[in-house]
């Protein structure tokens, strides 16, 4: 199932969901002719989308919302904030081409401070699908929460196939005792690769997808805290505020130490150039991302990256 | 064409190698293309004629700025930059790799971007910002932002332009791209912005609506500047999206293009009116 079909099945069988978005129209094409009134294009108005998707929830309505990531967290923020985040309407929000998904766009287009931003916001709840799979199980839980939500759309697809999901609660893929890699979105295909790499290397290596940044599951970084030597964060996302900063919180709060290793992009953004490029630029390969956590060189070869199916 | 620097056929020849580049460019990750081809005439005119703008006044607090706030455009900068001899003809080789600055959206690196772009509605408020320093400094230089007219959704555009006209900002000029689309369709299908010359003349400014492909009409709008005492200049230029190309041309569904090798060359002599190509790639439209 697509995100659209998704979409498309939740909207007809519940005449309170109305879709909108700000222009972008690659995974909500065919909807138009289907939900007619239902679905709403503002423009390039991020601002207003958001503020009238606030109008719409307070009318019973629950707005599922598209723009491109960094257009939806930051130009709108504000509204994101005061209108959804105070009064907690359950708007949904969908932001395209997240983190390294932005390709060659450039740092204007670079959502990497998204998880940050938005799990700053009192009420907003906040998710990252592994994959296309991970994703069509997310969204219904998502849809159906009390809350207003963001989510960094993943519709890339991998060999992957996840449990339900349940929210605040990550996937246990594996567990280790050497090493355990705590990541979501885009990144699970890569950690997948790294997983594979380190247990060629003769360690015990685990894989959680964490899914739900807010709230989080924080049972699960206690455990790995507990039973594995290393974790290892990694995400597309800056140093500041995401993952890294979310698995020291819990930890701090519960009092516990553990050896963290993070893995994400520190103060700067990434060189922009097609997906495949800007992942072994950045040194976000599978294999690249397994040599930095075992400090030396395998003789490993990574699987080609496929370019984005979408202009993602 | 009166008083100019280059003759209108020799700013067609230099707007139709610009055509070509932007082709080349939409390819092995592509561009997009239809939304900078209907932009290519006006910045080649504002380069090449109206701008004093050279390879070696760039960092002159003295000079023109331009600013290209309709960022996808960028790809008809690149090549007016390269045929106007401000940059490297075989730097447009390193179109999206990672041994250049050359992707879908302006940056520093490039001679001639003063600001980078890609976030519509931004570029307006940072024009206004240099012009009120040349008024406070001054200077007699002027400012241009070069706008799209999907961009003016973007609420910004609508509050620069009313801080403009409080501040009687008569050295800046906003030209907009009015090439009747945005990103999926027809503006007038989606948000309707007629009548546009009106909206910006009932917030203060003096506005002049031309065909943007017309190097007189463009020389008769601009050579008139500034259009009024104390007034914010807006230019209407209505423009064509995918001009030069008859098979992409105002289709909602060649903003972004990436053509196969073949298609490349079959558009290429398209441009010069032998050819009409046949197009297969799909195109992609979320950017």
């Amino acid at each position: 199932m697509t995100y659209e079909e998704l979409l498309t099945e939740t909207a007809l069988n519940n005449e309170q969901v109305v879709v909108m978005t700000a222009e972008n129209r690659a995974l909500v094409r065919n909807l138009p002719g289907v939900l007619g009134k239902r679905f709403i294009d503002t423009g390039i108005t991020e601002q207003t989308m958001i503020g009238a998707s606030a109008g719409l929830a307070l009318r019973g309505r629950i707005p599922v919302v598209h723009a491109l990531a960094a257009f939806l967290t930051m130009r709108a923020f504000e509204f994101v904030r005061t209108d959804l985040g105070i009064a907690n309407l359950p708007a949904k929000l969908s932001g395209f081409i997240p983190g390294f998904l932005s390709d060659a766009n450039g740092p204007t287009h670079q959502a990497i401070e998204d998880i940050s931003i938005m799990r700053g916001i009192p009420n907003v709840t906040v998710f990252a699908p592994a994959d296309e799979d991970d994703l069509v199980k997310m969204l219904p839980e998502i849809w159906k929460s009390p809350n207003p939500a963001y989510t960094r759309i993943n519709t890339r697809k991998t060999t992957h196939v996840h449990e339900p999901f349940e929210l605040g609660k990550a996937e246990a893929i594996s567990s280790g005792s050497d090493v355990t890699i705590l990541t979501y979105g885009l990144m699970f295909e890569q950690a997948l690769i790294a997983v594979e790499v380190l247990k060629n290397e003769g360690l015990s290596v685990g894989l959680v997808n964490m899914r739900s940044l807010k709230p989080v599951d924080e049972a699960i970084i206690l455990q790995v805290a507990a039973s594995s030597n290393l974790i290892v964060t990694l995400e597309d996302h800056f140093l500041t505020g995401g993952l890294y900063t979310i698995v020291a919180e819990v930890l701090l709060q519960y009092q516990t130490t553990a050896k963290v290793m993070p893995i994400a992009l520190k103060e700067r953004w990434f060189r922009p150039a097609l997906l495949p490029d800007v992942l072994q630029n950045e040194g976000f390969s599978g294999k690249q991302i397994a040599e930095r956590i075992l400090g030396y060189q395998t003789g490993y070869s990574q699987p080609s990256i496929l370019t984005p199916e979408f202009s993602e | 064409m009166e008083n100019t620097k280059h003759s209108e056929q020799d700013l067609q020849a230099i707007a139709l190698k610009v055509r070509e580049h932007i082709v080349r460019m939409s390819t092995a990750g592509g561009c997009f293309t239809g939304a900078s081809l209907s932009a290519v005439d006006m910045i080649v005119y504002l380069y090449g004629e109206f701008l004093n703008l050279t390879p070696s006044n760039l960092k002159d607090p003295d000079r023109d700025y331009l600013f290209l706030s309709k960022g996808h455009d960028v790809p008809a900068l690149y090549g007016t930059l390269v045929e106007l001899g401000f940059m490297e003809k075989e730097r447009l080789e390193n179109h999206l790799s990672l041994n250049d600055h050359i992707y879908w959206h302006p940056n520093t690196h490039i001679p001639g971007v003063e600001f980078h772009s890609g976030s519509l509605g931004h570029l307006p408020s940072v024009a206004i910002g240099v012009a009120l320093d040349l008024k406070i400094s001054g200077s007699n230089n002027k400012v241009i932002c070069i706008m799209g007219d999907g961009e003016l959704n973007e609420g910004t555009c609508w509050e620069a332009v009313l801080v403009a006209n409080a501040y009687q900002l008569d050295n800046l000029i906003f030209v907009i791209d009015r090439n009747h689309f945005q990103a999926n369709m027809r503006t007038e299908d989606l948000i309707p912005l007629e009548p546009l010359a009106q909206k910006f003349e009932s917030f203060g400014a003096a506005v002049k609506r031309i065909n943007g492909h017309s190097y007189t009409e463009l020389h008769e709008a601009f050579s008139t500047y500034p259009f009024q005492q104390g007034k914010l200049n807006v230019v209407i230029a209505d423009t064509v999206r995918g001009k030069g190309l008859p098979s992409i041309q105002e289709r909602a569904d060649r903003w972004f293009c990436n053509f196969s090798a073949n298609e490349v060359e079959q558009l290429l002599l398209e441009l010069h009116g032998e050819h009409t190509t046949s197009l297969t790639s799909e195109t992609l439209i979320v950017r």
